[in-house]
């Protein structure tokens, strides 16, 4: 019954998708980005209500409440018209996410929570949320590194395309990742602490979210700007794809 | 409802003006007038509204009052009009005035003056309900154009193609600092452009330290010489240059290496000023003047794109006047046309007085009543559907002759 909601969620991110290619329809594609997401805001409460606790412990649980939170942040931060290529660079990957999750089951209802420990339960959705907020902000970077290119080679639609200016797309990937940084941290410790209650050992997985936390704490020390803050929002976000694709199979078992 | 005048339609509306379509400037400029003087202009030919600007002279009246606009026009020119002047009635003049205030009959399409000019125009007469009605709906539909397309969006001249491409970088280009090269027209024009939308002109730079600090002093800026150039590169943020000079004034080795926030170049100068390297340096953009037009070109084809929207919505907006327009003649003929059957009826039943008992004279009343509302019923059905077309004005004209009732509504 709870899978029924997946699907005008996955409808509305879907239509999202494709709307977000054209500037007519891109306020149709907002719309759907909105419905979608109220859709899987009660597909994830009815799953927590009837799990009684965290439904979202295996991997694929872990990608539907990382889909959400990606298309949460977007919805604060890019559902904005001149955004439209943002939501053309977010909303696929959202897609293909979300059907992933599907697919492995964690979409469907639990019987129970798989994390009754409280810092695991922190531990998994601060660093989602951090993940989240870091995803979002390689999207920034990756439409800013675009646009400079185009204005670079002095491309003549680079007006009528309606485009953010750089330094706002600049100034929302900074942003982005000062927000998610502290989420990082906090996802973090309540890690090590539930670590250390189970006396288990620092997998790969962690000391790769680990790096990743260097690296943006990195940047927002160093502070770069330009072409230099882009590559590293979209390095930051690469090790969190190899973090989570790669190496996320013997971290949830 | 206030007339011009005694058997004049107060539904009919009448344009006579001239325009740069095809008045030359030698004659649009004998009826050019202020605002105060058009109003004053309108207020002779009261219900009317005088639309004067530097492309046109437009009266929009209420009425068929085609000749006396016509002369009113003629003496103001002092000289015969004739061959310039267009004359449109009702639904055209509408659609002139709709396609006017949407900037779609400007030099430039989608162009943004114009509709505060109708709006001035507008609120310095005393109108009539037509003139108010179709005015408001010229105004409304103008700023809808402009909210619902992008037809005044984007930059249809180099110097505001510069500005655009600089917020393009920037975003707001409130407190950024402009470096002017060279004190010629060109390089101020762009420069204006720029302090218009909030730049700050920082410093002029040119050949002459005398003419760079006069341009420098109408801008709040510094005037300095060209060898101080790298020196100024490190404060500023846009660099507009257009000199005479016959090479390159900056290279790319005179820009600061490290640099936290971009550099925007314009170099609008032929022979070009600016080394075209500037744009392979990380932070730098270099746009000259072949690469503006090349804008300008684009985005003037993306005006003309939004200019067919708007002229869509500029149609709809003439049918929505139509219909309140037919409305106008409609319900006062329906009106009519039942206030004389009544008073028919009332006039025979009161032939009747003692005559009848007073249940037969509430029987006929009844009895006559349901006739007068049976014989009515589909008349005034269609004439009101009748409203929604084109054909509701005829059908009120047909209807006021056949029962004659114009006598009845004078």
């Amino acid at each position: 019954m709870v899978e029924v909601l997946f699907w005008p969620a996955l409808i509305g991110y879907g239509e999202a998708a494709f709307a977000y290619a054209s500037p007519r329809t891109s306020r149709l594609a907002t719309w759907g980005v909105r419905l979608g997401w109220l859709a899987q805001t009660a597909l994830l409460v009815v799953q927590a209500e009837r799990s009684g606790g965290f439904p979202w412990a295996t991997f694929a649980g872990s990608l539907n409440l990382f889909v959400w939170l990606v298309v949460s942040t977007y919805l604060i931060w890019g559902c904005r018209p001149r955004f439209r290529l943002l939501g053309l660079a977010v909303m696929p990957p959202v897609v293909l996410l979300f059907v992933v999750a599907r697919l492995g089951g964690g979409t469907a209802s639990e019987a129970g929570s798989r994390y009754p420990n409280l810092f695991l339960v922190l531990h998994v959705g601060l660093v989602l949320a951090a993940f989240a907020g870091f995803t979002l902000a390689a999207g920034l970077a990756g439409l800013y590194l675009w646009e400079e290119r185009r204005l670079k080679l002095r491309a003549t639609d680079i007006l009528r395309l309606r485009l953010p200016p750089l330094q706002s797309l600049e100034r929302l990937t900074q942003r982005a990742i000062v927000v998610s940084l502290p989420l990082l941290t906090l996802g973090l410790a309540a890690g090590i602490v539930r670590l250390r209650q189970q006396d288990d050992p620092t997998d790969p997985l962690e000391w790769l979210t680990i790096a990743t936390w260097l690296l943006y704490g990195g940047f927002l020390v160093a502070r770069p700007s330009g072409r230099r803050a882009a590559y590293l929002a979209i390095g930051g976000f690469a090790l969190i794809v190899v973090s989570r694709l790669a190496l996320a199979g013997g971290h949830f078992t | 409802m206030a007339v011009a005048g005694a058997g004049v339609s107060a539904s009919e509306l009448t344009l006579v003006g001239l325009s740069h379509h095809v008045a030359p400037v030698e004659l649009r400029e004998r009826v050019v007038l202020g605002l105060d003087e058009a109003a004053e202009f309108a207020r002779a030919l009261a219900p009317a509204v005088c639309l004067s600007t530097c492309n046109r002279t437009e009266l929009y009246l209420a009425g068929d009052r085609e000749d006396s606009a016509a002369a009113a026009l003629t003496e103001l020119a002092g000289e015969s009009l004739d061959s310039v002047l267009y004359r449109l009635h009702d639904d055209d003049a509408a659609l002139h005035l709709f396609r006017v205030a949407a900037g779609l009959d400007s030099l430039v399409p989608g162009e943004g003056e114009i509709l505060g000019q109708v709006r001035g125009a507008y609120e310095a007469v005393e109108r009539d309900r037509l003139l108010d009605r179709v005015f408001r709906q010229a105004i409304a539909l103008g700023k809808r154009v402009r909210s619902e397309t992008a037809i005044g969006e984007s930059p249809a001249s180099v110097s505001s193609a510069a500005a655009a491409l600089a917020a393009q970088v920037f975003g707001e280009l409130e407190g950024r600092r402009v470096l002017l090269i060279g004190a010629g027209r060109i390089g101020e024009l762009a420069a204006s452009n720029l302090a218009s939308r909030g730049a700050a002109i920082a410093y002029v730079a040119n050949r002459s330290p005398d003419a760079a600090r006069g341009l420098a002093g109408r801008f709040g800026g510094t005037g300095v010489s060209l060898d101080a150039l790298s020196t100024a590169l490190a404060d500023v943020d846009v660099v507009v240059s257009s000199t005479g000079a016959p090479g390159f004034v900056l290279h790319a080795s005179d820009v600061p290496a490290r640099r936290h926030h971009p550099l925007f170049f314009i170099d609008i100068a032929v022979p070009r000023d600016l080394d075209p390297d500037v744009a392979r340096l990380d932070g730098c953009f270099l746009y000259d003047i072949d690469d503006l037009e090349a804008v300008v070109a684009e985005t003037l084809a993306g005006r003309r794109v939004e200019a067919e929207r708007a002229e869509v919505l500029a149609l709809e907006e003439v049918q929505r006047f139509r219909l309140w327009r037919a409305s106008l003649d409609v319900v006062p003929a329906i009106a009519s046309l039942r206030a004389h059957a009544e008073e028919i009826r009332a006039n025979e039943l009161a032939k009747l007085e003692g005559r009848v008992s007073d249940d037969e004279r509430a029987h006929l009343e009844s009895v006559t009543l349901q006739i007068l509302n049976k014989l009515l019923h589909l008349p005034t059905v269609r004439m009101k559907e009748a409203a929604a077309t084109a054909d509701g004005t005829a059908y009120a004209d047909a209807v006021r002759h056949l029962f004659g009732l114009e006598e009845r509504e004078r």
